[in-house]
């Protein structure tokens, strides 16, 4: 295919780029940047300044962007390998991050009330054993998926229905209170580093999942189990055990963001942590270009989309759009896309380009 | 189980009636027991009737998933169009001077607007309804701000009356603890809802567009080689779904008489969860209204149950209600496991 393009010349090339998955996530993340440098070209400054604290730091809308999209980086991660084993959704993630982060509260508060002066275990522990709990929950909705044959949405729809209260019923829906500053160095700034922690923590989990692509073949696994799980199965592998182990990957994930959550507000709100962010991290993987009934996937795209909509929402706040009525400009953006991204329009517009391209084509020679 | 199964329809029971079965055992179990053990308030018939009541909006919003999720397609954007059309009417009849007449017409208009552009652009244009319904999920939830952001009781007259518009069902009253005898109620919306959930049935049970939803949902293949339009099958899917999401709005904003952002919230997951419980199956083509129907009074009772066990801590409805969802979902799949094992 590309080098049949690249024999057509420059009009191809195009219309190629139309078809590629990444071109969607780019142009639209191009698209915003053009219209915030055309509209008010200070949005990319950035400025060193002092936090309370008086430690330096980095701010600007661009670090706030990358602050904030770092869970739903990390989430877009698990989505997208679970989309495309499954081909289907899981749509318990913001309730079980709600458990993850309850978990690391209860642990850190151990028996000493939800307001301990000093933390009553290491964080490394209270993260650890919310790793296990979250992947437990994983391992549930894997379990239903794969071995029950249920369709992930309804399946995951159990935890979305029961998780915020199971997350409430582990603090006895008190509210724990975690003073200990260093606790708060996993979703904000840790002293001398003007970067907040949370853009290191996504990058690490980039690295690690690029590493896990590269040299592992559960991306090759995932796909062939995505594109036709009988045909993988005659091929010698597992279905239902590579299915099963993306909701378990996804458990990780969500303790990871869970651990983001809480860190930033030392505390927790039961109903509203992460509220609605499962829904966004589908929304990234669906503009990553990736097919939400499985098979093919690009981590990358899955990953810019993430950034896309955190870009969106910083642009959108940056024009003193009220954060309640947002979805709905967040919705129009979200429609053009995904109409854009329509391979029916796609096919228009590659025969449209190339019906001028011939013309460039003959130039060019 | 005999070969030709899928030919001859009668012989054997087909996924559709097995899973209904199942779930109006389920329901009828759950109520004979709880007025058994429980006593006291399950033996009114206004108990009953108060399920009702309270349902009637997610009666008929889980009919349109229902129809929507046999045709193997998915709305969650109807519990924020909720939230749309009870701001949207409140507004209209407070600030904006107008009756109820043209409230019900502005509720019917804003349904069917979102399921135009959503039936479209899942049919015609191949986009996964998933991401269309959030994205109408969104707008809605966006909108209802910018119409209104704060949460006010409605004060129109002519409203108030139609809101205490109480229909008495004979013989079923009940004598309260001074001895007088107490009529049993349902609200207009309650007719409404079960005039929807007949009509459906009759529609998806024998109507060709009826059997074609279950075609479409069934293989969407064998549903084009049979000459079915299936584009113009999943828009009207999609368009009956938002329609109802339009009614159910406007029974919902009658129920409660006030226009707020939180209305309905979590509607969609209700019904999701209804249509299911009533047998009616996310891959497609399987499901039956009046399984959605059961569905809906087995998820309202186990509600009422765990409440009046006097679990009060608020997070036991959610924990048992998802144990409830989590139990159908099993037995339904081993069923349909064991089927297919046979075949």
């Amino acid at each position: 295919m590309a080098k049949k393009n690249n024999k057509k010349g420059i009009g191809s090339i195009f219309a190629g780029l139309f078809r590629n998955q990444i071109f969607i996530p780019l142009a639209a993340l191009l698209i915003l940047v053009v219209f915030n440098l055309i509209a008010d070209p200070s949005f990319f400054k950035i400025t060193l300044g002092q936090n309370n604290a008086g430690d330096p730091i980095l701010s600007g809308n661009i670090m706030t962007i990358l602050n904030n999209a770092s869970e739903l980086a990390i989430l877009a991660i698990g989505m997208t390998l679970v989309t495309a084993a499954s081909g289907g959704q899981d749509i318990s993630v913001g309730a079980t991050i709600a458990i993850a982060g309850s978990v690391i509260l209860r642990i850190l508060c151990g028996a000493a009330g939800p307001r301990p002066e000093t933390m009553q275990a290491p964080i490394i522990v209270a993260f650890l054993i919310a790793c296990v709990v979250t992947m437990l929950f994983g391992a549930f909705n894997g379990a239903l998926v794969a071995y029950f044959k249920i369709q992930p949405m309804v399946a995951t729809l159990i935890m979305f229905t029961a998780g915020r209260s199971i997350a409430a019923w582990i603090n006895n829906n008190q509210l724990p209170v975690i003073k200990d500053v260093s606790f708060g160095y996993f979703g904000n700034y840790i002293p001398g580093i003007p970067v907040p922690t949370p853009v290191f923590i996504a990058i690490l989990c980039m690295i690690i999942i690029a590493l896990v692509l590269k040299f592992t073949n559960l991306g090759l696994y995932v796909q062939s189990v995505g594109i036709n799980s009988h045909s993988s199965r005659l091929n010698g592998l597992n279905p239902e055990f590579i299915k099963f182990i993306t909701y378990v990957i996804m458990g990780l994930c969500v303790a990871v963001a869970g651990l983001i959550k809480v860190s930033r507000i030392s505390t927790i709100n039961y109903s509203v942590i992460a509220k609605d962010i499962e829904m966004d991290a589908i929304l990234a993987v669906a503009l990553g270009g990736n097919a939400l009934g499985g098979g093919k996937f690009s981590m990358t795209a899955s990953i810019l989309g993430a950034y896309v909509i955190q870009f969106l929402t910083t642009t959108l706040y940056k024009f003193e759009v009220p954060s309640d009525a947002l979805p709905a400009y967040k919705a129009i953006v979200v429609i053009i896309l995904v109409v854009m991204s329509a391979p029916v329009v796609r096919e228009k517009f590659g025969q449209l380009w190339k019906k001028i391209a011939p013309e460039k084509a003959v130039k060019e020679a | 189980m005999k070969k030709n199964n899928s030919l001859k329809g009668k012989v054997g029971i087909s996924d559709t009636n097995l899973l209904l079965t199942i779930t109006i055992a389920v329901f009828l179990l759950m109520y004979v027991s709880a007025v058994v053990f429980l006593g006291s308030g399950f033996t009114k018939p206004q108990t009953f009737f108060n399920i009702l009541n309270d349902n009637a909006a997610l009666i008929i919003l889980s009919c349109g998933m229902s129809i929507v999720m046999i045709t193997g397609g998915i709305d969650i954007s109807v519990g924020t169009l909720t939230a749309l059309v009870c701001m949207s009417c409140a507004v209209h009849l407070d600030y904006n001077g107008g009756n109820v007449i043209t409230a019900m017409l502005l509720a019917l208009g804003i349904g069917l607007a979102f399921g135009l552009v959503q039936g479209y652009l899942v049919a015609y244009l191949d986009i996964q309804p998933f991401i269309v319904s959030l994205a109408g999920m969104f707008f809605a939830k966006g909108m209802t701000t910018i119409v209104n952001s704060t949460q006010f009781n409605v004060a129109h007259e002519g409203f108030k009356a139609l809101k205490a518009i109480r229909i008495y069902v004979p013989f079923m009253g009940s004598i309260n603890k001074k001895g007088i005898y107490v009529p049993a109620y349902v609200e207009p919306g309650v007719i409404v809802a079960l005039l929807v959930v007949v009509i459906l049935f009759v529609v998806l049970k024998w109507t060709k567009t009826g059997r074609n939803f279950y075609a479409v949902g069934g293989n969407v293949n064998s549903a084009n080689m049979l000459g079915i339009n299936v584009r113009r099958t999943k828009f009207i899917a999609h368009l009956m779904c938002s329609l109802l999401a339009g009614i159910g709005g406007f029974v919902y904003f009658m129920h409660v008489g006030s226009g707020s952002v939180s209305h309905a919230a979590g509607a969609e997951m209700n019904a999701i969860a209804s249509s299911i419980i009533g047998g009616t199956m996310l891959s497609g083509g399987v499901g039956n209204i009046a399984g959605t129907f059961f569905g809906v009074l087995s998820l309202s009772t186990i509600k009422n149950i765990v409440s009046s066990l006097g679990l009060d801590e608020a997070w036991w409805t959610n924990i048992t209600v998802a144990a409830m969802i989590c139990l159908f979902l099993l037995i339904q799949s081993l069923v349909l496991l064991r089927k297919n094992k046979k075949k």
